[in-house]
């Protein structure tokens, strides 16, 4: 893939694009009570998070998609 | 062996909801870690503070450090045990206007032979009745490598690294018990991306165990693809979740990956939160990855970095949390004690203890290590 950020770029754009058509939501707001629960958080403790995802990339060869702001790593 | 975690934002991201343009909310976390596996122990602190002014923005702060002891194998076989510490700070801030929130956030680590800066911008925004987010990140790093020779900075070596990284990221509501997400994100680094102190070795008859060591030779520049699905699912006969993710990976180096994870939240007994959680890692070797090259120089480019050797990984997970509040400090809205173990075993396929004498090298065994990961954290809410 030579232009990753085009890439992205454009996938970004279509989505927004989307957000200009109405779409009835499928869930209304007071039926979300569920979601809203803690233990549906995708990350309940950042902190905890963050710490694993660096353990396991100091390990591993793979790196990024984990959600988030994304991951990282500087290693050499 | 020295690999280092120049940023991880994600730190800096906050709990938010799975979806909702709302900001993260105001807490402070305070967390000691310690990973013990072969030969290698790295324990630290780690503060995070977030809190949000007017509404409207949400600045988090975050210091973090690694003091680490390493008798690894890499270590053993070609190098002296060492001792060195890493410092982390992190600051953040989140801007609320409308569905969108604007990010920002500059990273520093910082240790006796490695100098990291990172900087990130951020923009997500929510869509369709707010069952959707979208956001995207980009990510700069600026990295300085040295090298230590007898504890000291060797003038003669300096060299830097620079990374990009573009994520892409889609939070959907699925239905009223279930949330999925589907990130992906392209990371490019170029610079000097081996290890000054790491070899790798080589056939070599005229020695009495029969190979040599040689400096590895990385190539400079390294683009890597990442992609990933989760699903979380609130089930219906009793509050409690489920998570699944799967991560594919791939990189210009020749490494795929497959990494698959799958949590159960279970709270109980009123205040107390239970969670089990399995992951599954496994990759391929990169292309220039070899435990042992036939001569010297042998390609243009040299690896025995286990890390990108062909291996497969098992870690089981298990965490209690425990709500309390104090009535004597009414600022505190509630707290937790978090409790988290995880277990982490490596077998890798075709790196072998080079510790181990043998008559004909290549034959020595495999190498696998188990690691104990411990984290004890309180969270307050404010």
């Amino acid at each position: 893939m030579k232009h990753p950020a085009a890439l992205l770029l454009a996938l970004g754009t279509l989505a927004t694009l989307g957000g200009c058509g109405s779409v009835e939501p499928w869930v209304k707001p007071y039926e979300r009570e569920i979601l809203a629960d803690p233990i549906m958080a995708f990350d309940r403790f950042p902190i905890s998070t963050s710490y694993l995802d660096h353990v396991f990339e100091v390990r591993e060869g793979a790196r990024g998609a984990m959600g988030g702001a994304g991951g990282g790593c500087g290693c050499n | 062996m020295r690999r280092r975690l120049a940023i991880t934002a994600l730190t800096l991201a906050g709990a938010a909801p799975a979806v909702g343009a709302v900001l993260p909310e105001d807490r402070a976390d305070l967390l000691y870690h310690r990973y013990d596996g072969g030969g290698v122990v790295v324990d630290g602190p780690s503060l995070l503070v977030r809190k949000a002014f007017f509404d409207k923005v949400s600045v988090a702060a975050n210091y973090y450090v690694d003091m680490v002891s390493s008798a690894s194998i890499d270590v053993e076989t070609t190098a002296s045990p060492y001792e060195e510490e890493r410092t982390q700070y992190s600051l953040s801030a989140d801007y609320l206007r409308g569905k969108i929130i604007y990010s920002a956030g500059f990273v520093n680590s910082s240790e006796s032979d490695y100098e990291a800066d990172t900087a990130f911008v951020s923009i997500s925004q929510d869509m369709f009745g707010d069952l959707t987010t979208v956001s995207f990140t980009y990510k700069r790093g600026w990295n300085d490598v040295f090298r230590n020779v007898n504890g000291e900075n060797d003038p003669t070596f300096q060299e830097q690294v620079e990374t990009r990284s573009y994520a892409f990221g889609l939070t959907q509501v699925l239905t009223r018990s279930l949330v999925g997400s589907a990130n992906f994100e392209v990371i490019s680094d170029e610079g000097f991306l081996g290890s000054p102190y790491r070899s790798v070795r080589y056939v070599d008859p005229g020695t009495p165990n029969g190979f040599s060591f040689q400096s590895e030779v990385y190539p400079n520049t390294r683009q890597s693809n990442a992609a990933s699905v989760r699903l979380k699912y609130f089930l219906p006969w009793w509050r409690a979740a489920v998570n699944g993710r799967y991560r594919y990976y791939d990189d210009t180096w020749g490494v795929t990956g497959h990494t698959a994870e799958l949590t159960y939240t279970h709270p109980a007994f009123n205040r107390w939160i239970f969670e089990g959680s399995v992951r599954y890692y496994n990759q391929d070797a990169a292309d220039f990855y070899s435990d042992l090259f036939p001569r010297r120089d042998f390609a243009n480019f040299l690896a025995r970095d286990k890390e990108l050797s062909t291996f497969t990984s098992l870690t089981l997970g298990a965490s209690v949390s425990y709500d309390f509040g104090i009535a004597r400090l009414p600022w505190i809205q509630r707290g937790q004690l978090n409790l988290r173990y995880d277990l982490i075993t490596i077998d890798y396929d075709d790196f072998r203890d080079a510790r181990v004498d043998v008559d004909v090298p290549g034959t020595e065994p495999l190498y696998s290590l188990d690691a104990n990961v411990v984290q004890a954290f309180v969270s307050i809410w404010f």
